[in-house]
């Protein structure tokens, strides 16, 4: 490696709040081109967002009560994510995906694929999760931990933090 | 040991992500040969190796619009 000057990695903190089609494109493509760039990449899920990260990726009803089963079943999984707007029942996050691969564009399990293999930092809001009725271990194995807001922004010191 | 990467099917983030990949598998001291397209490739690719402390140790172009990098670690 050539000498460089050591300069101290720059933090991003990405919140992933949403769990829409494009805005977790958008999430995943800063997170890793910040990654690439040397930063240091941390990506908080909460609420929507948690569905990006289930294990199960279709439509499956988790939880313990009626209503989280429910709730669950009727937001799926990571196929099921719907577009920001022209959602048109779940057509448009097909179409667009269409598009993508044909444009060679990164489709979001790429995307996700580089975050891993870039170190990027996963941790799971905890009163969601609750709230939710999911568990860790339905959540993909990359989520290093179910948090509170408190260690978040702890571990955001110093990070630019974004909310997607 | 010189290694190739083509990247000129990818969009970014792809681009510059891949590379960084491939670089964290190399050894200090090895270089590595990227293809890669004018426009957002040429203007990330560079930057991105440089601001990680590798060294850009040319950029040729290449026939069809394309561009040669040579990088070290």
């Amino acid at each position: 490696m050539s000498k460089a000057a050591v300069v101290e990695k720059k933090k991003i903190s990405i919140v992933c709040f949403s769990g829409e089609f494009d805005k977790m494109l958008a999430a995943y493509t800063i997170a890793t081109g910040a990654a690439a760039t040397n930063r240091e990449v941390t990506m908080f899920f909460t609420f929507w967002g948690l569905n990006a990260l289930k294990k199960e990726r279709g439509r499956k009803s988790m939880g313990k009560d009626f209503l989280s089963r429910m709730f669950n079943w009727l937001m799926g999984g990571r196929n099921n994510l719907p577009l920001s707007r022209l959602n048109f029942g779940g057509a448009s996050p097909k179409l667009m995906g269409g598009m993508m691969r044909k444009n060679n564009v990164a489709q979001l399990d790429e995307l996700m694929e580089a975050a891993s293999e870039l170190g990027i930092r996963y941790f799971a809001c905890e009163m969601s999760m609750h709230i939710l009725g999911i568990s860790k271990d339905d959540l993909i194995d990359d989520v290093q931990s179910v948090v509170g807001v408190a260690t978040f922004l702890n571990e955001s010191e110093d990070a630019h933090i974004i909310f997607i | 040991m010189k290694h190739f990467l083509d990247i000129t099917r990818e969009t970014c983030p792809m681009t510059f992500v891949k590379v960084k990949l491939r670089l964290a598998k190399m050894e200090a001291g090895e270089q590595l040969e990227v293809l890669l397209n004018e426009g957002e490739p040429l203007e990330n690719v560079p930057r991105s190796c440089e601001e990680q402390g590798y060294k850009v140790l040319s950029i040729e172009p290449t026939d069809n619009d394309q561009h040669m990098l040579l990088i070290q670690k």
